[in-house]
């Protein structure tokens, strides 16, 4: 097969892919290998994989295609490669968390998430590069380098789950698994106009996959278009006997959802917090101008009022760095990851100190020691008891304006890609990246980034933030799904096509 | 309300066990007390009859029938220690010399 008919392949949505391998008009091991082609080709550039399994992906494919060829009856995405955030464990396969901890880490087993995509038949292209620990907006906190944005290689693609934004925005692969704990998964697919979904809280088993904040962190998909969002949700999704937060209903129907075209009657509000004054111009008007297009698909433009999400970061910033620096504990040299021993006879614990010196980097001890200064005693009850209390206040914020609105939308991120290296001397203005998706994570409920456009002043894609009620993951994919055909309608195409080609770099 | 001094910084990463070199103390503690300065507008906002909350959903006590299941092999378990000895992961010694 020519390198363009292969390029041709990856172009195609996830949808497209599951059609041509039922219809029998591609076969999966073609499919695969188009993907590790251009893997091969452009990850030296943009360093979306920090691990890419070739062997392990097309002896899957393989076997679907076998399977086929016997007139067996297989999943909707069998055959359909999948990238995952080096965050989930894979059995067999270094699992790092982007970070030198975890440099040579093999798990001996698969994350929950990991075998539903097994059980799915879906192969596995390898480990999407992320922040370490998925703590930055950025990628740059990777020990294993930043991921370049495939829109502008000079940007970064979104943090923490940067890999699997760019792979999915790069055509490296057509779906993958990111993890959001303020927004890791909906700010990348913002700046990389990709879509993006974190489910409601408890949604999708974490069993298996490197805690960061456990009362925030949340599993979910990154795709090109809603619909390949949603079929990935649906694999993903679902009760896990083994994640003890893990919801025991059924999962909403967000594939039906995500061919919905009419809103009429919908009310969505727009939260007049997370909107405005901050936000960049070209990503504000185009999110103006989606909520026209709203409006033209029947639904009611309401604003509402959530008076207390201008301390959420605030709180966020107590509560995460504080369950971090609990989770983070595990890494004492002892049973796995770095081991750092200084010179003489050191003790156990001076060989954990060096250890977690020489692993961890600059922003996850920076977390580490916020968390442990906030629960230290004569401060826990003005840090972490009072962020607890905020919190609070959030959810009640978000429960009245459920009352005024079925759905409420926002810019996803205030800005547009920023530039490497902006931010990475100046923690705080990092952290501001995720004012617009962090109260999502402190309540519990489900949110999903669309790209809204480009902007004007840089020609580079915004994203549309819809949050909805928890376990009402569905609306987020009905309203994704006819507010994308419709902008698809106006601006004539999906933002991704006006991404330029990618340049590769030596 | 801070102020994080470089001494409390040099405490606290002693709790968390973590070996900071003086140029490592000297840049994070400056960023660590900017931080902690804005966190602490958390105190402005909630007073005391509003409750904690912890966990976005209302967690009962989750278990799981008692019943004997699989689990990781001793070679499996020891695969990635630092060091292992004898089917036993191998530390540091953990008494002072003394």
């Amino acid at each position: 097969m020519s390198t363009t008919l292969s390029d041709d392949l990856t172009r195609l949505s996830a949808v497209q892919m599951a059609d041509r391998l039922a219809d029998g008009a591609i076969t999966s091991e073609q499919l695969t290998q188009a993907h590790l082609d251009r893997i091969v080709r452009l990850n030296p550039t943009l360093n979306a994989y920090l691990l890419v399994d070739p062997e392990g992906a097309l002896a899957t494919a393989r076997e679907v295609d076998r399977a086929r060829a016997a007139g067996e009856d297989l999943p909707r995405l069998a055959g359909v490669p999948v990238a995952v955030k080096d965050i989930a464990c894979t059995e067999g396969m270094t699992t790092t968390a982007g970070s030198r901890m975890l440099a040579d880490f093999v798990p001996p087993y698969d994350a929950t998430i990991v075998t539903r995509i097994r059980d799915a038949r879906m192969p596995i292209l390898g480990k999407t590069n992320m922040d370490e620990f998925a703590m930055g907006s950025s990628t740059e906190h990777s020990a294993f380098g930043p991921t370049r944005n495939p829109w502008d290689l000079d940007r970064i693609p979104g943090g923490s789950g940067g890999g699997s934004s760019a792979a999915v925005a790069a055509y490296l692969a057509p779906l993958a698994v990111g993890s959001d704990t303020g927004g890791s998964i909906r700010q990348p697919a913002a700046v990389t106009g990709t879509v993006g979904t974190k489910p409601t809280y408890g949604a999708v088993s974490r069993y298996g996959v490197i805690a960061l904040a456990s009362s925030l962190d949340q599993i979910g998909p990154c795709a090109r278009t809603v619909a390949d969002a949603a079929l990935l949700h649906e694999v993903l999704a679902g009760h896990d006997p083994m994640d003890s937060t893990s919801i025991d209903a059924p999962v909403p129907d967000v594939v039906g959802a995500s061919g919905t075209t009419d809103l009429t009657g919908l009310r969505v509000g727009v939260v007049r917090e997370i909107s405005g004054e901050g936000f960049q111009a070209g990503v504000q008007a185009r999110f103006d101008e989606a909520l026209d297009q709203l409006r033209a698909l029947g639904a009611e433009i309401v604003e509402v009022s959530c008076p207390h999400f201008g301390y959420a970061m605030a709180a966020y910033y107590l509560i995460l760095p504080s369950e971090a620096s609990s989770n983070l504990a595990r890494y004492d040299a002892m049973r796995y990851g770095l081991r750092e021993t200084p010179e003489g006879s050191p003790s156990a614990e001076q060989v954990m100190a060096a250890s977690r010196d020489a692993g961890f980097g600059d922003e996850v001890k920076r977390r580490i020691i916020l968390g442990t200064y906030a629960l230290s005693s004569g401060y826990y009850d003005a840090y972490y008891g009072q962020a607890q209390k905020v919190r609070t206040l959030i959810a009640r914020d978000f429960e009245a304006a459920f009352e005024q609105a079925d759905v409420l939308v926002s810019p996803t991120s205030p800005t547009t890609a920023f530039a490497l290296g902006d931010k990475t001397e100046d923690p705080m203005a990092m952290y501001l990246n995720d004012i617009a998706t962090i109260p999502a994570n402190l309540a519990g409920v489900p949110g999903m980034s669309i790209p809204s456009g480009t902007a004007d002043e840089d020609s580079l894609p915004a994203g549309l933030q819809i949050l909805a009620p928890a376990m009402q993951d569905q609306r987020l994919y009905a309203v994704g799904a006819a507010l994308e055909a419709r902008l698809r309608e106006t601006q004539g195409g999906y933002v991704i096509e006006q991404a330029p080609e990618i340049e590769v770099r030596a | 309300m801070s102020n994080l001094s470089r001494e409390d910084v040099a405490h606290v990463a002693m709790l968390a066990r973590i070996h900071l070199e003086d140029a490592e103390l000297d840049r994070l503690a400056g960023q660590l007390d900017q931080i902690v300065d804005w966190v602490g507008q958390v105190a402005e906002v909630a007073s005391a009859d509003v409750p904690p909350m912890s966990h976005p959903m209302p967690l009962t006590n989750v278990t799981r029938p008692d019943e004997v299941r699989p689990s990781l092999g001793v070679e499996q378990a020891v695969a990635n220690a630092p060091q292992a000895e004898d089917d036993r992961f191998a530390v540091p010694r953990i008494l002072d010399e003394e």
